[in-house]
C-alpha cells in the first residue's frame, strides 16, 4: 500500500453548508460510496462555513480565519492529518487558507488573533493536509480496485466530466498539482475521467471541463450565469455526451438551475442529465438510486439510469 | 499607443464636415476628419493608493500590463467591455472619469481565478476587480451592485451563527433587493424537485429554513469577527478619505444632508 493510501482510509470529512442544503445529493452519496468501499469518515466536529465565494470580498483574511478553525478542530481536537471536502469551494478555500498562512505573516496575524479570541488553538501551516473526495476516492481505492468492485458496468453511458473553477485554480494554492502523469493537472484534469472510465463509462472528449459556470452571481447576475451554464451543456451535448458528471454543489446546483431557467426565460430546452460523480460510482458499486440520492437532485434521471441498466 | 488612447477616437471624439473647402480643395467627408483636442487634468493621483487599500486590491502595484487576464476573462468573453487589463491601467494611472464610464459592469467579475491563475506578476485581477467594485460604492459612484448585497447578507449569516442556510440566503436576497420572490423559473425549478422528494426530506428541508443551522459556542468567534470588520471598515474609510468628504459636502450644502450618509 502506498502512503496515500493507508492515509486516506480514515479522513475527517468536512461537508460543509451546501452539503446540508442545495447539495444535499452530493453528502449523501458521499457517505453512501465511503461506505460501501470500506473508508472511514470522521464528521469535523461542530464545524463552521468556509465563506464560500462571499466573505472574501469583505476580506480574503476573515475567510482564512474561518477555513483555519475547521482544520484547526480536525488537527488539534480530533487528532486527524487528512481533512476531505467534497465541495469545491470549501476545498479551495481550505488549501488557500493553507497557501495564505504558510505565506502571508498578516494573515497568519489575523488568524491567530481571531482564534485566540474565540478560545482555540490557532492552525497552523502543515497541520494537516486537504483534499478533495476525488483525490480521496482515486489514491484510497484506485482504478484497479474499483473496476474490481463494479456491479453494474456504465458502459455505454456518454459522460462529459465537469470540474469547474475552484477545484484547479488558481494553480499556486496547489502545489501537489501539475507534478507528472499521477497528480492532477490544473489545466487538464483527470480523477473523475479516470475513475469514472475504470468504472465502464465513455468520456466524451469536453473542451469545457474547467469553464465557469457563472455560480458566484447565479442570483445577483443570473443573465449572465445562465449564459455561460448554456455554453457548458451545448457543448457537452456537441460532443455526445448524455450526462454532465459533477464534482461540485455549487456547479451542479448552476447547472440544474440554469437548465430550467433557459428553459423558462429564454425558451431553450436541453436535454442532458446532471449527476454527481459520487452518485454514478455509487450506482455502478451497486447502490440504488436512493440510496445516492437521484430523487433529490434538480435534474430528473430516474428514466435514464433505468435504462443504463443502473436502477 | 498606450491603451486609453482609443478613446480619443470613439465616435464622439471624431467630427467630419460633409461639405468643407479648404484653398480650393474639396475635403468633404472623411477628408476633413478632426480628432478633438483632449486635454487630460482631472487624475486622480490617489486612485491606485486607495483601491490598493481596499481588500484585494493589494498587489495592484506589482501590474507589467501583460494582457492575460483579459485574454483569460469569463466575462470578457461575454462583454468586450469587461477589461480587467485596462481598468488596472487607468487605475495605476489615475484616470479616474475613464475609470467611471464603466463603474456599472466591474461588479459583474465571477471570480473563476482565470486571471489569478495566468497572471505572472501575481496581481491577483479578481481581488482587484472586488476592491475596484467596493470602491466605486463606498465612494457612492454607484449603489451597491446585487453582488455586494448578496455577499453582504451571506457574510452577515456566517458571522452570526458560523454556518449558512440556502433557502434563508436566498429568501434574503430577494427581499433586500426588492424583486418578487420566487420567480416564475424558480418555482420551475421547485415543481421539477418535487416530483420525487418524500414528503420526509421536505419537511427537514423546509424546517431548515426557519430553523437556523449553527455552529455551537460561535459566540466568541462573531464577537471576535465583528471586532475585526469594524476595525476593517474604519480602516477603509480612512484610506478612502471618507470622512473628509462628509465632512467637506456638509459644510458646502449644510449638516445632515451628505451624500455618503445613507451609503455608508
Amino acid at each position: 500500500m502506498t502512503d496515500k493510501k493507508t492515509k486516506y482510509q480514515e479522513v475527517a470529512y468536512y461537508p460543509g453548508c451546501a452539503l446540508e442544503g442545495s447539495g444535499h445529493a452530493y453528502n449523501r452519496s458521499t457517505k453512501a460510496l465511503g461506505k460501501k468501499l470500506g473508508l472511514k469518515l470522521k464528521e469535523v466536529d461542530n464545524w463552521n462555513c468556509c465563506g464560500a465565494m462571499e466573505v472574501k470580498n469583505i476580506d480574503p483574511k476573515i475567510q482564512t480565519y474561518l477555513s483555519s478553525r475547521v482544520m484547526s478542530i480536525a488537527a488539534n481536537q480530533m487528532g486527524m492529518d487528512t481533512v476531505m471536502a467534497p465541495c469545491n469551494g470549501c476545498y479551495h478555500n481550505l488549501k488557500r487558507a493553507e497557501y495564505d498562512l504558510s505565506n502571508d505573516e498578516d494573515s497568519v496575524a489575523v488568524t491567530e488573533r481571531l482564534s485566540s479570541k474565540s478560545g482555540h488553538e490557532a492552525y497552523k501551516a502543515g497541520q494537516v493536509e486537504t483534499i478533495h473526495a476525488l483525490d480521496w476516492i482515486k489514491d484510497a481505492i484506485g482504478e484497479e480496485e474499483l473496476a474490481e468492485r463494479v456491479k453494474n458496468s456504465l458502459k455505454g453511458m456518454r459522460i462529459a466530466n465537469y470540474y469547474g473553477c475552484m477545484y484547479t485554480r488558481p494553480r499556486h494554492i496547489f502545489p501537489e498539482k501539475d507534478q507528472g502523469p499521477d497528480s492532477e493537472s490544473t489545466s487538464k484534469p483527470h480523477f473523475m475521467d479516470d475513475l469514472l472510465a475504470a468504472a465502464g463509462a465513455e468520456n466524451v472528449e469536453f473542451p469545457l471541463k474547467t469553464a465557469c459556470c457563472g455560480g458566484a452571481h447565479t442570483l445577483s447576475d443570473s443573465d449572465t450565469s445562465t449564459r455561460l451554464v448554456l455554453n457548458i451543456i451545448r457543448a457537452a451535448e456537441a460532443a455526445g455526451a448524455e450526462v454532465i458528471a459533477t464534482e461540485c454543489p455549487t456547479c451542479h446546483g448552476g447547472l440544474e438551475l440554469h437548465q430550467i431557467r433557459a428553459e423558462s426565460v429564454l425558451g431553450i430546452k436541453t436535454n442532458i442529465k446532471v449527476i454527481y460523480f459520487t452518485q454514478l460510482l455509487g450506482m455502478a458499486l451497486g447502490l440504488k438510486p436512493k440510496q445516492v440520492g437521484l430523487h433529490e437532485n434538480v435534474s430528473d434521471s430516474f428514466g435514464f439510469v433505468k435504462e443504463k441498466g443502473l436502477a | 499607443m498606450p491603451i486609453h488612447e482609443k478613446s480619443l477616437i470613439r465616435p464622439e471624439n471624431l467630427h467630419v464636415q460633409e461639405e468643407k473647402e479648404v484653398d480650393g480643395v474639396d475635403v468633404s467627408g472623411h477628408w476633413s476628419t478632426f480628432i478633438e483636442t483632449r486635454v487630460v487634468n482631472d487624475y486622480n493621483e490617489a486612485l491606485e493608493d486607495e483601491i490598493g487599500a481596499l481588500p484585494g486590491g493589494d498587489y495592484i502595484h506589482r501590474c507589467w500590463q501583460c494582457g492575460s487576464c483579459t485574454n483569460a476573462c469569463t466575462v470578457h468573453a461575454l462583454n468586450p467591455d469587461f477589461n480587467p487589463r485596462y481598468w488596472i491601467y487607468l487605475i495605476r494611472m489615475g484616470m479616474e472619469s475613464e475609470l467611471l464610464r464603466d463603474k456599472d459592469i466591474i461588479w459583474q467579475c465571477v471570480s473563476c481565478h482565470k486571471c489569478t491563475h495566468v497572471c505572472p506578476r501575481d496581481v491577483v485581477p479578481e481581488g482587484v476587480m472586488k476592491a475596484t467594485a467596493h470602491w466605486l460604492e463606498l465612494k457612492g459612484h454607484t449603489p451597491k451592485s446585487p453582488s455586494t448585497v448578496f455577499d453582504d447578507i451571506f457574510s452577515e449569516q456566517v458571522i452570526k451563527t458560523g454556518k449558512i442556510e440556502d433557502g434563508r440566503v436566498i429568501m434574503q436576497f430577494f427581499k433586500r433587493t426588492g424583486q418578487k420572490f420566487p420567480p416564475p423559473w424558480m418555482v420551475d425549478m421547485v415543481k421539477s424537485l418535487l416530483r420525487n422528494l418524500p414528503i420526509g426530506l421536505l419537511t427537514k428541508m423546509g424546517m431548515a429554513t426557519l430553523v437556523a443551522p449553527k455552529t455551537s459556542g460561535w459566540s466568541k468567534s462573531r464577537d471576535a469577527i465583528e471586532e475585526y470588520v469594524a476595525e476593517l471598515e474604519g480602516r477603509n474609510r480612512e484610506a478612502l478619505g471618507l470622512d473628509e468628504l462628509v465632512k467637506a459636502a456638509e459644510n458646502e450644502i449644510g449638516p445632515g444632508s451628505g451624500p455618503q450618509e445613507a451609503r455608508t
